[in-house]
């Protein structure tokens, strides 16, 4: 349901201010929420002064420069630090994107980091992404075929092959699943970009013999239809993929395979 | 591990409140608002109408209304509504034969939608003026 405002428990409040690190000249103020599961309090937003002649030019050197450097508890997924991994998916400036692949140098003024919008916070900016994980397991997102295997492998044409370019790269980050604001009101029914773009890389695989039972799957007032193009998944992948249009071309097969 | 249980204390991260309002999804909630606006707009269409067919008194009453001041504020605002609520409807019939979608293309396309309804909005009431021998 559109609930616009934070519930009681998760309203944010004045964090703490660190002091600036001695003798640094070129100091870039952040602010990042902060969360706790064992004080009992609200999440609340810290402030940490980083200096930039002696940290990496990404938001995720710049994190991991404060949690070596200034407050060890702050808490954050990452790994593979070149965008590939998608662990490090967090609200940078106002926007969903990978803290590593982010310059710092692309924002203006303070740089305020969120965990991922709309989601339970395990701790400061990690979020619990069971739901979307396990909708990803409804759209079955693996080859499904009715034909005898063949002796090697199943066979695709380049042209083929070509269709799943834009969908094939996706890392499952879920910038864009949290970034939908119907996602935010109904991430209980209706799938998501990211879930509904997994969706599609399998429905138009040209190996793939399920296409009519993973549209009926889809076939739902909830599941695929709480897409209205706000268009804020497109916008704001990491990845520069398009899970708005690989949704447009879902109603697109549903259309098709009716007349 | 917290000895309470977490799952069920943990908060909500911040979502409208923290989000960058970016062209798209700022279209996307003036197209909802202005949509509803049009109830409102469709209630005082349905008024001049009826007043119309009721008697000359009712209908003097409207068009007082509609010509006062404020009456002509809440219609510019109506055409706007419109006129917004429409473009915004073709943008979205682009949108769902999958065309126009790329992420600088389809901001240009909300960015469109926002001054294309001023301008025709103000076309329509330059028109409207002209019409009656305001220039």
């Amino acid at each position: 349901m559109v609930a616009l405002t934070l519930p009681k428990n998760s309203k944010v409040g004045q964090g703490k201010t660190w002091p600036k690190p001695e003798g640094a000249t070129n100091l870039r103020e952040y602010r990042v929420y902060r969360w706790s599961p064992d004080d009992g309090e609200n999440p609340s937003i810290d402030t940490y002064y980083v200096d930039m002649d002696d940290c990496g030019p990404m938001v995720l050197d710049a994190l991991l420069w404060i949690k070596n450097k200034i407050d060890p508890t702050l808490t954050l997924r990452r790994s593979c630090r070149e965008g590939v991994c998608g662990s490090c998916a967090m609200n940078i400036d106002g926007t969903n994107t990978l803290a590593c692949t982010k310059g710092a140098d692309e924002i203006s003024g303070a740089v305020k980091i969120y965990p991922l919008p709309h989601m339970p916070v395990v701790k400061d900016l990690v979020p619990d992404l069971t739901v979307p994980y396990t909708q990803l397991t409804t759209i079955q997102p693996y080859l499904q075929t009715v034909s005898p295997p063949p002796q090697k492998e199943w066979l695709q044409s380049h042209e083929d092959r070509e269709k799943l370019d834009g969908l094939y790269e996706c890392i499952l980050c879920f910038c864009c699943q949290t970034s939908c604001p119907s996602y935010w009101w109904n991430g209980d029914r209706y799938l998501g970009p990211a879930v509904l773009l997994q969706a599609y890389r399998w429905l138009i695989d040209s190996r793939d013999e399920a296409t009519g039972e993973r549209l009926d799957n889809l076939e739902d007032p909830f599941r695929l239809y709480r897409c209205h193009t706000i268009m804020n998944c497109t916008q704001s992948c990491p990845k520069g993929l398009n899970p708005a249009k690989a949704i447009a071309e879902i109603k697109k097969m549903m259309v098709e395979r009716r007349v | 591990m917290s000895r309470k249980t977490a799952a069920a204390a943990r908060p909500l991260s911040p979502h409208l409140q923290i989000y960058r309002l970016i062209p798209t999804m700022l279209m996307s909630i003036v197209h909802r608002i202005t949509g509803g606006a049009l109830y409102f707009g469709t209630l005082l269409l349905a008024w001049w109408l009826i007043a119309a067919a009721t008697s000359e008194h009712a209908f003097d009453i409207a068009n007082a209304f509609f010509g006062s001041w404020l009456g002509r504020l809440i219609l510019l605002g109506y055409t706007w509504a419109l006129l917004h609520h429409l473009l915004g409807g073709i943008r979205h019939l682009i949108w769902d034969t999958g065309s126009w979608m790329g992420k600088e293309t389809s901001t240009r396309l909300a960015r469109a939608t926002i001054i294309g309804s001023v301008v025709l909005t103000l076309l329509v009431w330059i028109a409207g003026y002209a019409a009656r021998g305001a220039f």
